[in-house]
């Protein structure tokens, strides 16, 4: 959807280190202390604003469907719930070992998230294509906007953890500077907790 | 401007232009793979090639990206994403306000230009309305016609009150007031003002397609229905939702971080404080309006039934998160409006602003509260009765921090010998004006009397008077205050004030007899009414017209003062805050070296207050304030 390309190029504010830009016909570049304080400022915020579009859905969610719910595959569901999970572990791994400069272990757990988040979304496409509920009914309308806003969030996620292998690949960041991969590893997280409100207002609650 | 960098564009060539045909050509190939790929696996399922809904929805996903990587995106940042260096060009005077320029002033300007033709048209297409409804049966506009209209004035409207006052005047002076060189993400701030583009262009390109005619409000069942207009004015409200969200991200994180030395959160110019407040909302509720957009989308393209009450969807859903955004959006206009309204108020009283603290409070008090007011639009709508008493009572409780911001104006303005000047008049008519919108806004939250005004002109009269009597009175007095900082030249007081007349009667003459027809049961939205509301309704109208032709004045002195106005000081008004510490128009970067602030900046007549601001010039000490002491 047009919001979550957008939201992307949103986030990569946040994400990529940057210097002052001059402005247009002058000026200089200068020391700014506050950076990396705006820079987390920043990043929460956009996560506030985020909070408040899954918060819609998940009311829509109760006030559509009560609770009310379709038939799900619930061991598929527990698995790319874990799978998601540990993906969270692994990134904070990855983020870990680039602040102690270990740029091996840093390469590893990245690749390793990455290959997670895609099984979650595969999981996710799985499910969408054995739902034995349709979208015209008001669980699956609550269930496949959830789901489907959630796998695009997870999708932006992994293209940008894939650009951060890239960089990481070409030597970019180090131990003292990496807001990059601290920016998207919180973005990921962040995708991760709210999986943690989606998944049992989706798979549990209700009967 | 004074610095003397080389112009490495190739001249002649209307370097300019260029950003804008690249973003074109990048919204182009964007549009067509995004459509291009909806065809090909349309044809591979057995589709027909073309949905026009389904294909532009998925086409402009990609094109909106494309448009703001062409633009500028791509050259000042996507590059940095793949390690390379950002390539920024130098470009002077008018060709800046062609380009993604980072520099906060050149942005306020681009909002405010935009935003101001953007009021102007969608003024006229209100005297178009005004023009039909001359008559029960006026052939001018055909009723779909009318709906059309009407639906494109008011998210027009809606457009100017969220982003004119904060995007423009914001972004040119919250800086300047708070002592900083730029905002914290100027980038993210270009980004803001290059989403609006596509947003005039979707809403207007919209009438291609038969337009809509569900209003502003874009309520279901209709606006799964209606034509494919609608699915343009979705993609709209999802881009400028996002800008409004960006922008609002970007002030709270400025103000946090960027104030200048000495500048605490007591010391912070009122205007700032509003636009805190209004960051605040438009960061966090606007998801809501988005999210709506996005049902109503997947209800028309994918077959969703969110709103269809044939296949258990549930058409109120709609109105409860569509609301949820756009009552607290209400804030985001009138809160700005009041900010500069004590701002202009305090200065050409020459007075300390009276309970300052109670005035911010009031406002952070309105922040609080205003997301638990929503369900006051839908009385009538068929929600659950135990919720009206709830949203009655909370919708007079928000009244009670509203009250202390309207208290502090009149305090500031008790016993003062006032300055009249063009600015100090449109500030003391929001005060009059919102007066008359909140005590009519009371009828409004009552369930009783709401159950007979609902969908009337009573609440069109009521809403003209909180939105364009406040916000958009107070527009023209951040134009006329800060027109001699903004282009160095001053404006013709004279016309100034017999534009200021005629629109302040003119609006008033509209507006109070408007509560008459829709006491009588005339329905808003409609192009027709009960023949004996005749009288009343052309009199509305011609009032109208006059309202409309006062514009030509404010153009007429704009355009003339811009290009033959007398050089304007650097502190025309002798005012205490910071944007006037520095020359009109500022130089880039605002400051020669970052202020300290020791003083209140509203200590007028204040025995020994204080100097405001102490700002180093070149390795020397400081300069005393000019305004110390007022008066
Ligand atoms: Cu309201």
């Amino acid at each position: 959807m047009a919001v979550v390309a957008s939201r992307e190029q949103a986030l990569a504010v946040a994400a990529v280190p940057r210097v002052v830009p001059s402005h247009n016909g002058g000026g200089g570049h200068h020391d700014e202390p506050q950076r990396p304080a705006m820079n987390q400022l920043g990043l929460w915020l956009f996560f506030v604003s985020e909070s408040f579009l899954f918060a819609s859905l998940l009311v829509a969610r109760f006030y559509l469907a009560g609770t009310s719910r379709g038939h799900v595959d619930q061991m598929l569901g527990l698995g790319i719930t874990a799978v998601l999970l540990v993906s969270s572990l692994t990134a904070y791994l990855s983020e870990v070992s680039i602040a102690q400069g270990n740029r091996g272990a840093f390469l590893f757990y990245l690749l390793l998230t990455i290959v997670l988040g895609v099984a979650f979304a595969g999981g996710v496409a799985f499910e969408w294509s054995t739902a034995e509920f349709s979208r015209s009914e008001p669980y699956g309308t609550a269930f496949f906007t959830m789901t489907g806003l959630h796998a695009s969030h997870v999708i932006s996620g992994v293209a940008m953890l894939g650009l951060v292998y890239y960089l990481g690949l070409r030597g970019h960041f180090s131990a003292k500077d990496h807001w990059g991969v601290e920016a998207v590893v919180k973005y990921w997280h962040f995708v991760d907790v709210v999986w943690v409100f989606f998944y049992p207002a989706l798979y549990l609650i209700g009967a | 401007m004074s610095e003397t960098a080389v112009v490495q564009q190739p001249q002649g060539a209307m370097p300019a232009i260029l950003p804008v045909v690249r973003g074109i050509i990048g919204a182009a190939l964007g549009f067509a793979l995004g459509a291009g790929a909806t065809s090909l696996i349309r044809i591979a399922t057995g589709h027909d090639a073309w949905d026009l809904e389904l294909n532009f929805v998925l086409g402009y996903t990609l094109a909106a990206p494309g448009w703001l990587l062409g633009v500028g995106v791509w050259q000042f940042w996507g590059r940095e994403w793949l390690g390379w260096k950002p390539q920024e060009p130098l470009l002077h005077g008018w060709q800046r306000y062609f380009t993604f320029c980072t520099d906060h002033k050149v942005i306020g300007v681009q909002y405010l230009v935009t935003f101001v033709v953007l009021f102007l048209l969608a003024g006229a297409f209100a005297m178009l309305i005004r023009l039909q409804l001359l008559s029960p049966e006026n052939p001018v506009l055909a009723d779909g016609t009318y709906n059309r209209v009407m639906s494109l004035h008011g998210i027009i409207m809606i457009a100017v009150a969220v982003a004119s006052v904060v995007g423009g005047f914001g972004n040119y002076f919250v800086p300047l007031m708070i002592g900083a060189r730029d905002v914290a993400f100027p980038r993210l701030n270009a980004l803001t003002f290059w989403l609006i583009p596509p947003v005039a262009v979707l809403l207007l390109g919209a009438q291609a397609v038969g337009g809509w005619d569900s209003g502003w409000t874009a309520y279901p069942p209709l606006s799964v229905r209606n034509a494919s207009g609608q699915i343009f004015f979705n993609m709209a409200i999802i881009t400028f939702g996002l800008s409004s969200i960006l922008s609002g991200l970007n002030f709270l994180t400025t103000v946090t971080y960027l104030r200048a030395p000495g500048m605490s959160w007591g010391k912070l110019p009122v205007f700032v404080w509003s636009v805190i407040c209004a960051s605040i909302i438009a960061l966090t509720f606007t998801q809501f309006f988005a999210a709506a957009m996005l049902m109503v989308t997947l209800d028309r393209i994918a077959g969703f039934s969110f709103f269809s009450a044939s296949d258990g969807g549930k058409p109120i859903l709609y109105q409860h998160i569509f609301w949820f955004y756009s009552h607290p959006a209400v804030y985001i206009f009138a809160l700005p409006g009041f900010g500069i309204t004590l701002e202009i108020i305090a200065h050409f009283s020459r007075k300390p602003l009276f309970a300052y603290r109670w005035a911010v409070g009031g406002m952070l008090g309105i922040v609080a509260i205003s997301g638990l007011v929503w369900a006051h639009h839908m009385f009538v709508s068929g929600m659950s009765p135990w919720m009206h008493g709830m949203f009655l009572v909370s919708t007079e409780i928000i009244s009670i921090p509203t009250g202390l911001v309207f208290l502090s104006a009149l305090g500031t303005i008790w016993m003062a010998k006032i300055w009249i000047r063009t600015p100090m008049l449109f500030a003391l008519s929001v005060v009059f004006n919102f007066m008359i919108g909140g005590l009519t806004g009371i009828f409004l939250a009552d369930v009783p009397t709401d159950v007979n005004l609902s969908d009337t002109y009573f609440v069109v009269a009521h809403f003209h008077y909180t939105i364009v009597g406040a916000e958009i009175f107070a527009l023209f007095a951040d134009i006329y205050y800060w027109f001699p900082k903004i282009t160095g030249k001053m404006y013709d007081e004279r016309l100034g004030q017999i534009h200021f007349w005629i629109m302040f009667i003119a609006f008033n003459m509209t507006f109070i007899p408007m509560f008459y027809p829709g006491l009588h049961g005339m329905n808003r939205r409609i192009a027709t009414y009960t023949p004996d509301l005749q009288g009343i309704n052309i009199f509305i109208s011609s009032m109208a017209f006059i309202l409309g032709a006062s514009f030509l004045i404010f153009i007429w002195n704009m355009c003339y003062s811009l290009l033959r106005g007398p050089v304007a000081a650097a502190d025309p008004w002798r005012a205490r805050t910071l944007e006037w510490r520095v020359s009109s128009p500022p130089p880039v970067e605002n400051f020669p070296a970052l202020p300290v602030i020791h003083g209140n900046p509203y200590d007028y007549g204040v025995p020994n207050a204080p100097a405001y601001a102490i700002i180093a010039i070149a390795g020397a000490s400081g300069e005393d304030d000019p305004a110390e002491g007022g008066n």
